[in-house]
């Protein structure tokens, strides 16, 4: 029998090394596996290379690890937001890197790790700044830029539901890098909000086969949904609302 | 003292200009103000990078979903023949020619079509470029949305790029708060210039050399 399951999150992230690179899903908040973070930073696995869109928001999930001192180097997109002042200090003091990819390339590089690409030509960021010492390709007349692939020891990431094989399936834009860092990193570590029975998951649906996933564990529903609907009654960082009128 | 149209006036130019059955992703920033001038009743697809094609407006206040967001990491909502899809996907779209149209803002956009929008090149800052560069090269037309000149008066269409750039010859019209202007083979060139503005005055503003 094929059980991927763990019971809660300090077993999902046993085991992860110091110095390893851990690839964590999410764009901004939507898709942030916060609880496993969490966890991660409960378990104190430290020098880390982090790969995220971002570079954490707030004080919480990738922030809070970062301002934990476990990260050495963060790889992303967009690191400066209004909200990213633990990494902005980190970054200013000096203790933290930054490999600054552009958001598409960073993608396609964690896509060609999981579906063994050992490299690809990409216009994007031809000419500029970020392709400097790259390799460059004129193809049919087109201008491209060499890149590689990226791949990690860890892959932290949030789904709407699993079973006990991993196949997931996720909800809205919370998908976003979930399903090709699954297939980047040697270890996938996933939260969802509930684990169903095998065979509960429409077969046409679900965008993570579960060979990408190795461990699984329910966090619970998020608290803007409620048996499976969505019920709204929360701000954009998902804390539910006070306000009279505005609690469901 | 020349004409200037306001950016929501601007924003609603660039949206009478885009056809029924567009595919168009709107940056950060004054772009997104278009979608509020994009006609009603009207088939025009909305792009998010974070992965969703037929994106709508901002949800009321106690229907905020954190789960569904746009590239700015603000609430929005799903029109019906909405689809997501994971970020690779979504930067293929782009890379691949499949957009139509992609509004962008900028520092600088040379007469080349060069377009710097991403880094000030400020020592100290923190660098950040998101989509910018896949975005920049993401679509059969990128359209800029900027003002024709800085606070301090200096002109944003300019000879050559003097901030770092963020694609090469990927401009094909730039919206300004003056005018409209194509990119051409042979430079800028006026498609329309809002109120009493005249060529003579735009092109002396600019130091540059306009196309009729």
């Amino acid at each position: 029998m094929i059980d991927k399951t763990v019971a809660d999150l300090g077993a999902a992230v046993a085991g992860i090394d110091d110095g390893a690179t851990v690839m964590i899903g999410g764009f901004g908040r939507a898709g942030q596996p916060v609880e496993l973070i969490d966890a991660l930073i409960a378990h104190g696995a430290r020098d880390l290379t982090v790969v995220n869109n971002n570079a954490g928001n707030g004080d919480t999930g990738l922030a809070a690890l970062l301002a934990a001192g476990q990260v050495r180097k963060m790889i992303c997109s967009f690191p400066r937001q209004s909200d990213s002042w633990v990494f902005d200090g980190l970054y200013r003091a000096g203790e933290v890197e930054l490999e600054l990819v552009p958001q598409g390339n960073l993608a396609e590089r964690i896509r060609a790790a999981g579906a063994g690409i050992g490299g690809f030509f990409t216009p994007t960021g031809f000419g500029t700044q970020l392709a400097e010492g790259k390799e460059t390709r004129r193809i049919d007349g087109r201008d491209y830029v060499l890149e590689y692939p990226i791949h990690a020891d860890i892959a932290l990431v949030s789904a709407r539901r699993a079973d006990r094989w991993g196949n997931l399936v996720y909800r809205e834009t919370a998908r976003n890098f979930g399903p090709i860092m699954a297939a980047a990193a040697a270890t996938t570590i996933v939260q969802v909000d509930e684990i169903v029975p095998l065979g509960a998951l429409d077969p046409e649906a679900i965008v993570t086969p579960g060979l990408y996933v190795d461990r699984v564990v329910a966090v619970g529903e998020r608290a803007w949904l409620r048996d499976g609907e969505f019920v709204g009654g929360v701000d954009i960082e998902g804390r539910r609302l006070t306000s009279e009128g505005d609690t469901p | 003292m020349t004409t200037r149209i306001s950016r929501r006036d601007l924003a609603a130019r660039v949206a009478s200009d885009i056809p029924e059955g567009s595919v168009v992703n709107l940056g950060i920033g004054a772009p997104t103000l278009v979608a509020d001038y994009l006609p009603a009743g009207l088939e025009i697809v909305l792009h998010t990078e974070n992965g969703m094609l037929g994106m709508g407006p901002a949800p009321a206040p106690g229907l905020v979903d954190p789960d569904l967001i746009n590239a700015g990491k603000q609430p929005v909502t799903a029109l019906p023949g909405a689809a997501y899809f994971h970020h690779a996907d979504s930067f293929a779209m782009m890379r691949g020619g499949h957009l139509d149209v992609c509004v962008l803002g900028a520092f600088q956009v040379s007469a080349a079509g060069d377009l710097a929008n991403w880094s000030t090149g400020e020592p100290g800052a923190i660098p950040a470029v998101g989509g910018a560069m896949d975005l920049a090269i993401g679509a059969k037309d990128v359209y800029v949305m900027t003002d024709l000149l800085t606070k301090s008066g200096d002109p944003k269409l300019v000879a050559a790029c003097t901030y770092p750039l963020t694609g090469v010859g990927c401009v094909s019209r730039v919206y300004t708060d003056h005018g409209v202007f194509d990119v051409t083979p042979d430079g800028f060139r006026v498609r329309e210039l809002f109120g009493d503005n005249t060529h003579a005055e735009i092109a002396s503003l600019l130091g540059l050399r306009l196309e009729a």
